[in-house]
């Protein structure tokens, strides 16, 4: 018993935290909210010191409930990571207008614990608890902003979309379990491994689906994405860099987990799914991203562009594919953060947020350094070497092609020519174009330190930690097999 | 390590990363001057590394590997073809950065982007690392796009648009089948990739995937119609680069990968390629008789003088493939030199069209001189270095089939007709304009940059031998690889007697490397 409990430290030491946290919020008002965030920052920081490296038998905890192994590890990595960046980058953001809550902290952590849970689930219903989790702070997060139309909608339509998207997975975790007779991950795969009657095969194959369209749903991937664009207009900006990264690395990650853990058997089943999934993404990621004029919006259609390319290294299957779909989120997180600190600094000379695209032309005349480093994220999720952001994607189609997958890896790599074209707007606005009114300049030595660290790192000094970078993700995907 | 003991390829490349970034940071004229200082350094490192190349040593020099990033690794070496190519480039950006003082806006990023533009172009000659070459042959993407789209001309961001756009569809492809051709060879090393066989059925579609990237950078018709638009929008030194050496990175990679890698697909596909570069030649020289614009002129007749590179390579033998070469080379200095010509007379008049000027050579003698001189190199003059090419080429192309031959001779013909007019209407009679009498002739920085060129361009007509000698055994060695894979031909020729007399032309060193004299012996009887 202690040992499962060692095994899930980071989620109790984040829980016990967070109630703390809940209470000081109470007593303490909105006047500790900058506070209180620092604190959360400093927990996330301490439950990653408390992830356990255990691998095989030793990860199990609670008799396969819960599987705590480097997989899980890492992706709790990058999820906190993550989650400390959109609460370093709100206080800033909110501070000003006065209407930054001491809850958002506490939100965050609790979607943080969800999403620790989503990545060590190995039973569906484990699964289930985490992703509720996540998701109900994630709703209300979405709306946070209550006096702002915008976000209300955004709170409402995440929420209504979010509850159909989970009873499509409850209802296949309950097809599953009835033609299976298990809700575990391991027994599944032996059940699902196994021949059956023509009937059965069918209800298993209905599960499938179901289970899938559920996780894509909280992936965003097409066609579950419709939700996408519009949460992310309307949440708060701090919210959707949220939004983009840690629930995208949890999900994908427990995507994984369920594909190779509970239906490794049957992949011919679910590859095809996936590969329609992953061009379907691409595609409509980089069509419908052309028209947008709202920066938060055109990221949208760029996560969905970028989940399509992770959903390729999944459909190449195997250890190598696990192991691509761990690289790409990682540099996805930094790209996509990246961006939208930079879009967090996008104010009018009133201090007032501004979102539409237009506003950047010629950012690169009245704000150098932000318009170079908007520059290198946007080429970097464009995957145009020698910016880190193409690495992501080599690793994506080397597992593709080993898998003998060559023809899907050319088209998803032609996708990307179409995407490529918008990220390339976007550098054209900010470099070619006349300027428009300049941002305010405000002092925000947080902000800037973790732009700068991020331009960093997608740079092509990033391909300097490839050597270190891609043993971790082996070693995570190879605890998965 | 090396001839040299200190890694020279990587100081070549540090210097300009190096003084890229300091230009971001310092003065516009300061700016200028540190860009001039790089470039000229790396000039001089690359006399330095001509000087110390042991023609006819090791395939190889100057090798240097360091494990870096795990997957791929740090590689850099060069062979005869690459040090050409490495020498084209050092000469031609000191040059560059002399022609852009008419540039006055954001200096100091426009010396960043061309520093960058030459590290990355520098790499890709250098690169031993299959996944290295493709990241600086496509990280090329991003400063040409921001100087056609910064600084060039009215229409500027579609240019900037085509032009980044039609590269990047030709190369991701090609990145698939690097990672099919790394996955199969089990090496990502570029000499290990040149030495394995892959199966015949396979290659076909490498080929074409590499044809994809090369034909669009190259550029072969059909997809050659960014180049007009990106060289008319951009401004004077991005064309010079975008000619001189960035349509090259094509042509290299013809030798490099297609060639030696896929001998029987360069087969297979041999009327694909000799019929796309015939097309090129006569179609191109056809719309650039036709031109109002002097830089579009310009720009169409390099894709026709392109045409004969792979004209020239695919040939399969020594003259053929010696001569795309020297095309490329001669073809670097002399658009190059054209593109100048045109910026030296837009610097003064604002316009490129052809109708606004017109005897020019009465108030610019020393200027029509040199437009002189580079017009008769773009037509092949004996004399000039685009003789020399285009000959070695054609008669490469009609050992191979004499079809070939005889319509690429009519692209040597339209050649001149579109030169020549394009010479008379600017130079000869009398101005058409009050503005183009009145125009000044070349003043001395002007001059500082294309005499050189002009000094070069002679040289390599005059004696070849001195850009042959280091490329003749790396060719031999792509003509031993492809030979189990050489078409027939139709010519059937027979090869006559040596004549002795040739050693005498033989630079020293070079006379091990030079193993078929006999057909060879053409190129010094001139």
């Amino acid at each position: 018993m202690y040992r499962d409990l060692l095994l899930v430290a980071p989620e109790l030491f984040l829980t016990l935290a967070s109630l703390v946290l809940l209470l000081w919020a109470a007593w303490g008002g909105d006047k500790a909210a900058k506070a209180i965030s620092w604190v959360a920052v400093a927990c996330l920081a301490a439950a990653a010191f408390l992830i356990p490296a255990e691998t095989g038998a030793d990860a199990v905890a609670f008799a396969g409930l819960v599987t705590s192994d480097l997989f899980a590890g890492f992706s709790r990595v990058l999820i906190y990571g993550a989650a400390a960046v959109a609460l370093l980058a709100a206080a800033g953001w909110f501070g000003r207008a006065g209407d930054y809550k001491a809850e958002y902290p506490v939100l965050v952590i609790f979607s943080a614990i969800g999403m620790g849970l989503m990545v060590t689930a190995s039973d569906l219903l484990t699964l289930y608890v985490g992703l509720e989790m996540q998701s109900l702070s994630a709703y209300v997060l979405a709306s946070f902003q209550r006096s702002d139309a915008r976000s209300a909608e955004a709170g409402l339509k995440y929420f209504v979309l979010g509850a159909l998207a989970s009873g499509l997975l409850l209802y296949g975790i309950s097809l599953l379990y009835g033609f299976t007779g298990s809700t575990m991950f391991g027994d599944i795969a032996t059940a699902l491994g196994s021949p059956a009657e023509e009937g059965i095969e069918m209800g298993r194959l209905f599960g499938i689906v179901f289970v899938l369209a559920g996780l894509a749903f909280k992936v965003s991937a097409v066609p579950f994405h419709m939700w996408t664009p519009d949460v992310y207009e309307g949440a708060p900006t701090p919210v959707t860099a949220f939004f983009a990264s840690a629930p995208k690395v949890a999900a994908m990650a427990l995507l994984v987990r369920v594909a190779v853990e509970a239906m490794g058997p049957v992949a011919d089943a679910w590859q095809q799914i996936i590969i329609f999934m992953a061009l379907a993404s691409t595609i409509l990621g980089g069509v419908a991203a052309i028209g947008q004029r709202n920066i938060k919006r055109l990221l949208a259609y760029s996560s969905i562009n970028n989940v399509g390319f992770a959903l390729v290294g999944l459909a190449a299957g195997g250890q190598a594919g696990a192991s691509s779909v761990l690289f790409y989120m990682t540099v996805y997180i930094v790209m996509t953060l990246g961006s939208f600190l930079v879009v967090l600094r996008m104010r009018d000379a009133d201090g007032e947020p501004v979102e539409s695209i237009a506003s950047l032309s010629g950012l690169s005349r009245t704000r150098p350094g932000l318009a170079a480093a908007m520059a290198v994220f946007m080429l970097s999720l464009a995957g145009i070497p020698p910016l880190f952001g193409f690495w992501p994607k080599f690793v994506v189609f080397e597992a593709a092609v080993r898998a003998d997958l060559v023809w899907l890896a050319a088209v998803a790599i032609a996708t990307s020519v179409i995407s490529a074209f918008y990220y390339i707007k976007i550098v054209k606005i900010m470099y070619f174009d006349e300027s428009a009114p300049a941002f305010i300049k405000e002092r925000e030595p947080i902000g800037a330190a973790l732009i700068l660290a991020a331009a960093l790192a997608v740079s092509p000094l990033g391909y300097l930690a490839i050597p270190y970078l891609t043993p971790l993700t082996d070693a995570a995907a190879a605890s998965l097999f | 390590m090396n001839q040299l003991d200190f890694p020279i390829l990587s100081l070549m490349l540090a210097i300009p990363t190096i003084a890229a970034v300091a230009c971001l940071f310092v003065s516009a004229s300061a700016a200028r001057a540190i860009a001039l200082g790089a470039t000229l350094v790396d000039l001089a490192l690359g006399i330095l590394l001509w000087a110390t190349y042991d023609v006819g040593g090791a395939q190889w020099q100057f090798v240097e590997h360091v494990d870096l990033f795990g997957r791929f690794a740090w590689a850099l070496g060069i062979d005869g073809i690459a040090l050409m190519l490495i020498m084209l480039s050092v000469f031609l950006m000191p040059i560059c950065i002399l022609a852009s003082a008419a540039i006055k806006d954001r200096v100091q990023e426009y010396m960043t982007w061309f520093l960058i533009t030459e590290v990355l172009m520098l790499g890709v000659f250098m690169a031993q690392d299959i996944f290295l070459f493709y990241i600086f042959f496509e990280a090329g993407l991003i400063p040409m796009y921001l100087i056609i789209g910064i600084w060039g001309g009215a229409n500027r961001i579609y240019a900037a648009y085509k032009f980044f756009l039609y590269t990047l569809l030709g190369s991701v492809l090609m990145l698939i089948a690097m990672l099919w051709m790394v996955n199969y060879a089990g090496s990502t090393s570029i000499p290990v990739l040149l030495n394995t066989d892959f199966p015949a059925e396979a290659q076909t579609w490498l080929f074409l995937a590499f044809l994809a990237s090369f034909a669009v950078k190259l550029p072969m018709w059909p997809v050659h119609t960014w180049l007009p638009d990106a060289h008319v929008q951009a401004p004077t030194a991005g064309s010079v680069i975008l000619a001189g050496v960035l349509l090259k990175l094509g042509g290299y990679g013809f030798v490099r990968f297609s060639l030696p890698m896929f001998p029987e697909a360069s087969n297979q596909l041999f009327w694909l390629m000799m019929g796309l570069s015939l097309v090129a030649i006569v179609y191109t020289s056809l719309v650039a008789l036709v031109q109002q614009d002097m830089k579009k002129l310009i720009a169409y007749s390099s894709v026709a003088h392109m045409a004969f590179v792979t004209i020239g390579l695919f040939a399969f033998n020594r003259q053929g493939i010696e001569g795309g070469l020297i095309v490329m080379l001669s073809h670097g200095l002399v658009s190059g030199a054209l593109f100048l010509c045109v910026g030296v007379v837009y610097d003064r008049m604002h316009t490129r069209e052809i109708d606004r000027y017109g005897g020019v050579a009465n108030n610019m003698p020393a200027y029509a001189v040199l437009f002189m001189l580079f017009t008769m190199a773009s037509i092949g003059l004996p004399g000039t270095s685009g003789f020399v090419g285009e000959f070695l080429s054609m008669l490469g192309a009609y050992q191979a089939h004499s079809l070939v031959a005889f319509i690429a001779a009519t692209g040597i013909i339209l050649g001149a007709a579109y030169m020549l007019l394009l010479y008379w209407r600017i130079a000869f009679g009398t101005a058409r304009t009050p503005e183009a009498a009145a125009m000044r002739d070349l003043n001395p920085r002007e001059f500082l940059f294309m005499a050189p060129i002009a000094a070069v361009v002679l040289w390599m007509g005059v004696y070849p031998e001195s850009f042959m000698a280091p490329m003749r055994k790396d060719v031999g060695i792509l003509v031993e690889r492809i030979a189990r894979a050489a078409p027939a031909g139709d010519a059937q020729l027979t090869a006559g007697t040596p004549r002795p007399a040739a050693d005498a032309h033989v630079a020293p060193g070079a006379a091990e490397g030079h193993d078929t004299p006999a057909p060879t012996g053409a190129e010094e009887a001139h």
